[in-house]
Order: C-alpha cells, then sequence, then structure tokens
C-alpha cells in the first residue's frame, strides 16, 4: 500500500495475502484441537456431526466413573515420573561429566547421548522390543519406563549442558580453592546455576512421557497408558465424547509443564523442546 | 626453614605446548612475590599449578616443606583470587565471603560475624546484602579478596586481579593490597603481566617467557640489571644495542643494553662514552621528551626532560653516556635457567626457532 514511507518505514507492516496465510496455517494447526474440546461437550456420542446438537457435562462423569481411564491415567503418571526422575540424574550427571573434558571418543558419546530424539519413534521401540526378548525380559511399566527415557533423558542433558556451558568454570574453581569437595561444589554452586534449566527439561521429559505412543506400544504388555488407551478408543467407539473428555485432560496436565518450562528458561537460549 | 612456596623443576604439557618448562623458584614466608610476563608466558599456569586447577606433569610443589603435588585444590592451603573474580552470581555478598567457612561447616553466627569483619578488612562494610550483580567492578574485586582470605591462607594467589579495573582505582588498589599484605602478613604470589604493578609492589619478581623463568630478581635489580635482550624491552624500555653502536660503547662483538634516560646530551667526562649522532625524531611526553637518534648507523633512544630538550630532528648532536650505565647482556641464545646450573641438554621441545625472545627491539 502506498503511503507515507517514513512513518511505516519502520513497523514494516506485511503484505495481506502473508498474514491471510499465516492466520490460515495457524487455524489449520489449532482448529482441530478446539473441535476435540467442543466436542468433550456434544450430546451425541456416536459420530462427529456438526453443528454439534447439544452441550452436556455428562460425559465428564462418565469419564469420572470409568475404572479404565483412571488406570490409564495412573500409569502414565507413573512412567512419565519414573522416566522424568531417571532422566533427571542420568541427564545432569551426563552433561557434568561431558561439558569440560575432552578425550578421545567423545563426540560419539554426544551423538550417542542425542541420538533416541534423533532416531524415529519407530526404531527404538523395535530396537528396544527385540533387545527385550533376546533377554527374555518381561514387559512391564519399566520397559516402558526405560523406553520412555532413552528420549527423556536427551532433554534433561541438553538444557543442562547449554547451561553449563553459559556458566563461568572459575567459579567451581573458586569453590574448590575455598574447601570445598566435589560434592559440595556441584551441592552449593554448580545445582543452583543449573537448577533452572534442569527443572524445564524435566517438565519437558515429563510432557513427552505422557503422550508418547509410539515407543510405548513397543514396550508394553496388557499395560495401557493414556495415549494407548485413547488409540484403543478411537478405533472401538464407545461413548466417543470420553475419550475426548480424557483428552482435554491431558491437554491440560501436558500444557502447564510446558508453559512452567517456557517460564524458566525464558531469555535464555538452552535447547528446550527440540522435538520428538 | 622451608619457603612458603617451593617449585621444583615443575613442567606442565598441554599437547604439544609446554606451558611451564621445568621451572623451579622458592618463595619466603612474608613475601610479595610476582610472575611477570606476557601473555601465554606460562604465569597463569604456574599459578594454576600452585592452586591445584593444573596438575604438574613432573617435578614437585611444596607448600611451607610439604609435597602438594597430587593434593587436590580443596585440600592446599591457599586461596586465589580469580582474574574474573569468580564470585557466586546466586549467593550475597555476605554468603560469597562466608563460603570457605561454609564448608567447614562452621556455624552460620560464627562465620557470618567472621565474613562481616573481612569485609570491613576490605573497606565493604555496608554491602553484604546486596547481589554481586549489583556491584561495581572494584567492589566485586574487594568482595573477592575478602572471600579469599576468609579461610586465613598463609599464601594468597593473585591471577591479574586488577586487570578488569580502571587506570586510577588500579593504582588506588595496588596500594591497598600492598599495606594489606604488609598488615595480614601473609605471603602473596601474584601473577601479572603489567611492569607497573610488578615493580611497584613486589619484593622479588620472576619475569616468565615461554614457560621459563627469564630472571628472578628484586624490582630494581631487574631495572637495572636486566639478564637478556626480553628483560631490557621488556622490563621498562632499552637501547638493546649490537655491532658498530656496542663497538662506539666500548663493548665490541657483545650485546648491551642501555636505559633511554641514561643517555643524556652534550659531551660527557671520563667515565662517560661520549658519541655524536643526528636527531631522527622527537615526540613530547609532556614530563619527558624522547628522541630517537642515529649514532653509528644504528638508531639510540634518549628520553629527557622536556626542560632540557634542546634538540630539532636533522640536527646533528653529541650525546654521552656514563660507562656504569651501559650494562653487558647474555647472549640471546645462552643462559636460559637462572635456576641451579644450565640445562644440560639442548632443548628438544617444538619451540619456535628464534631462541630467546624479540632480541634487537631496537639497535
Amino acid at each position: 500500500m502506498p503511503s507515507e514511507p517514513d512513518a511505516r518505514a519502520g513497523r514494516g507492516k506485511s503484505p495481506l495475502g502473508l498474514r491471510v496465510a499465516a492466520a490460515a496455517g495457524l487455524l489449520f494447526l489449532h482448529l482441530p484441537i478446539v473441535l476435540i474440546v467442543a466436542y468433550a461437550f456434544s450430546t451425541d456420542d456416536k459420530t462427529y456431526r456438526f453443528p454439534i446438537p447439544g452441550f452436556t457435562l455428562r460425559w465428564f462423569s462418565a469419564a469420572w466413573e470409568r475404572d479404565d481411564v483412571w488406570q490409564a491415567l495412573r500409569l502414565s503418571l507413573e512412567v512419565a515420573s519414573i522416566a522424568t526422575g531417571m532422566a533427571l540424574v542420568l541427564g545432569t550427571m551426563a552433561a557434568a561429566a561431558l561439558h569440560r573434558s575432552r578425550f578421545f571418543g567423545k563426540q560419539s558419546i554426544t551423538l550417542l547421548f542425542i541420538l533416541p530424539i534423533a532416531l524415529p519413534g519407530i526404531v527404538t521401540g523395535i530396537a528396544l522390543r527385540s533387545a527385550l526378548a533376546i533377554m527374555e525380559i518381561p514387559f512391564s511399566i519399566w520397559t516402558v519406563v526405560v523406553g520412555h527415557a532413552t528420549f527423556c533423558v536427551v532433554v534433561v542433558y541438553n538444557n543442562a549442558i547449554a547451561r553449563l556451558r553459559r556458566t563461568s568454570h572459575s567459579m567451581i574453581e573458586a569453590s574448590m580453592d575455598l574447601g570445598a569437595d566435589g560434592f559440595q561444589t556441584f551441592r552449593y554452586v554448580v545445582l543452583p546455576n543449573i537448577a533452572t534449566a534442569i527443572l524445564a527439561g524435566g517438565m519437558l521429559a515429563f510432557a513427552l512421557s505422557f503422550d508418547e505412543i509410539i515407543v510405548t506400544t513397543f514396550t508394553s504388555g496388557h499395560e495401557q497408558t493414556v495415549p494407548i488407551w485413547m488409540l484403543n478408543e478411537l478405533v472401538r467407539p464407545r461413548n466417543r465424547p470420553v475419550t475426548n473428555v480424557v483428552a482435554v485432560f491431558v491437554m491440560v496436565l501436558t500444557l502447564a509443564p510446558i508453559l512452567l518450562a517456557y517460564h524458566f528458561t525464558r531469555g535464555t537460549e538452552s535447547t528446550a523442546g527440540s522435538g520428538k | 626453614m622451608s619457603a612458603a612456596v617451593e617449585l621444583r623443576g615443575v613442567t606442565r604439557t598441554f599437547g604439544k605446548v609446554r606451558a611451564v618448562d621445568d621451572i623451579s623458584f622458592r618463595v619466603e614466608e612474608g613475601e610479595f612475590f610476582s610472575m611477570l610476563g606476557p601473555s601465554g608466558s606460562g604465569k597463569t599456569t604456574c599459578l594454576r599449578l600452585i592452586a591445584g586447577f593444573e596438575l604438574c606433569d613432573s617435578g614437585a610443589i611444596l607448600l611451607h616443606g610439604d609435597d602438594v603435588s597430587r593434593t587436590p585444590p580443596y585440600r592446599r592451603p591457599v586461596n586465589t583470587v580469580f582474574q574474573d573474580y569468580a564470585l557466586f552470581p546466586h549467593m550475597s555478598v555476605l554468603d560469597n565471603v562466608a563460603y570457605g567457612l561454609r564448608v567447614r561447616r562452621v556455624p552460620r553466627r560464627e562465620r557470618e560475624d567472621r565474613a562481616r569483619q573481612m569485609l570491613a578488612t576490605v573497606q565493604l562494610p555496608d554491602m553484604a546484602k546486596r547481589r554481586p550483580a549489583e556491584l561495581s567492578g572494584g567492589q566485586r574485586q574487594r568482595v573477592a579478596l575478602a572471600r579469599a582470605l576468609i579461610n586465613q591462607p598463609r599464601v594468597l594467589l593473585l591471577d591479574e586481579p586488577l586487570g578488569a579495573l580502571d587506570l586510577k582505582l588500579r593504582e588506588e588498589m595496588q596500594l591497598e593490597l600492598k599495606s594489606l599484605q604488609r598488615k595480614l602478613g601473609i605471603t602473596f604470589v601474584y601473577v601479572t603481566h603489567d611492569q607497573h604493578e610488578a615493580l611497584g609492589m613486589s619484593d622479588r619478581v620472576a619475569v616468565v617467557n615461554r614457560g621459563r623463568i627469564e630472571q628472578l630478581d628484586t624490582p630494581d635489580g631487574l631495572y637495572e640489571r636486566p639478564r637478556t635482550a626480553f628483560i631490557a624491552t621488556f622490563v621498562g624500555t632499552s637501547n638493546v644495542c649490537t655491532g658498530p653502536l656496542a663497538a662506539a660503547l666500548g663493548h665490541s662483538s657483545k650485546t648491551v643494553s642501555v636505559r633511554p634516560e641514561r643517555v643524556r646530551f652534550g659531551d660527557g667526562g671520563d667515565r662517560d662514552v661520549t658519541l655524536s649522532g643526528t636527531v631522527l625524531a622527537r615526540q613530547y611526553h609532556g614530563a619527558t621528551s624522547r628522541y630517537d637518534l642515529a649514532v653509528a648507523d644504528a638508531k639510540l633512544c634518549l628520553v629527557c626532560p622536556s626542560t632540557e630538550a634542546q634538540a630539532e630532528p636533522g640536527q646533528a648532536v653529541t650525546v654521552h653516556v656514563p660507562a656504569a650505565a651501559i650494562h653487558e647482556l647474555e647472549p640471546a641464545d645462552s643462559g636460559l635457567d637462572p635456576g641451579p646450573g644450565p640445562d644440560p641438554d639442548p632443548r628438544n621441545g617444538p619451540r619456535d626457532a628464534g631462541p630467546d625472545g624479540p632480541a634487537e627491539a631496537h639497535a
């Protein structure tokens, strides 16, 4: 639009076409999510009819009374908590070990650490499944936890090492110089400086684990985590809006840690959500 | 009596670089000892070896007679003031200073009292509650000093502690550091690349170059009796004269050093060497002026009070140098180690071709 170039120059208003395209893109991404939420309140229990015939809160109570929903939720929370716990310990230790030391093969080890998040979940899943089969380890919650931990560790590791790189090493030396041994130095100096990064990594790890489906499929026996339960519900429709209710619940549950993680690492250039 | 700090043939290599190359010296109790050298000379590595952040490849480090070569930093009775201060950003100033006591499990009341006293000693009494980020550079420097002194070390290591301060503050802190050292009576090992700091504060100075001690002497010894051309030009400025100019000064086929302020205009007496030359250039520095002269096919630099300035470029002049001010230097490629005995074998390390520093700075 030809207007006073001096006044508009700085703001750089983008052309109409681009703005429409951007809006369309965003709608395409987020409208389905809105629909999921909307159909959680639908009175129709079989199909996704549009427009929605009527609104009800009945599915929330229906979901509340279903034992399989509760079992799936509990299992998912357990798996995510344990996997995150393992990731926090292992990821932080790995980052602390690798960020300063230089040795032959360090690059390969770093790559091996990062690999699980780069590999397609199906590869990790099949690999784990055959490994478990060879070792004759029966499927249980622990096989799922280990499967999830493979990529949860990466998220914590990435966050921790990014923060460690920006932490002055002479601080650690100063602590040792003043008489603190390795443990005291970690406790009083290193940990307070990387705590928010680790926390952010842990929250992301939790969110990743909570909605993971592919690796879970390959590493679980009869156990159903929430995503697997939902997948089963979709193929075998029964009280379809209950699925939507659970979806809404999961969304809220995973949104909180992601927003918190974003908040903690805001303004820092740590590698937060490198996708999975 | 054993020395406060003693290094015996200490070597530390990083890859192919000999950062510290067979260094030996003793620092006496209560001494203000400086290590002076250009960047990359190995002086900081030396300090880090004493502190324990690096371990030596060979040789031994003794503190008050105890071999600490393999002792981790937290068990060595020394403390360090870091170049970047290395304050803990998540702790208050008081907690920073009290940290050394905290890790030794001194009760909170006692350690905070002692930290407050220490902050008063470094003249920062009202900053206890602040965070390091809220302090100025000079204040941070004092906090770092207080923190390093809280454990009452007998040896304090200082790694270019004044490097980040502006000139005025640096001069002020020099005086303060020196008086603090006298008051506390502890040994200071001070690393700097600033010759004014080293000469102004130290009892003795070790000039470090390429991982070796080029000369270890008192400040005036270094200035008056430089051993090599490197020392003569690194500590102060000097005319390092060879060839015809050295011959004209009465030391043919030798290398000699003449400080520019010892060269004077006019004819000299019996104990002086009189030379004639031409003024090439003149630089006015306020209190003093510097003249570059062409004498005996070489350049000779003269510095005199500006009030005595009397020559213009192009003018033919006569200058004289007291014979006592002509100091013979060791040839650039010998006598590497001032320590006990010369090195038996010629150096085998991968090293630059030219053996000992920028020999012909002037001349």
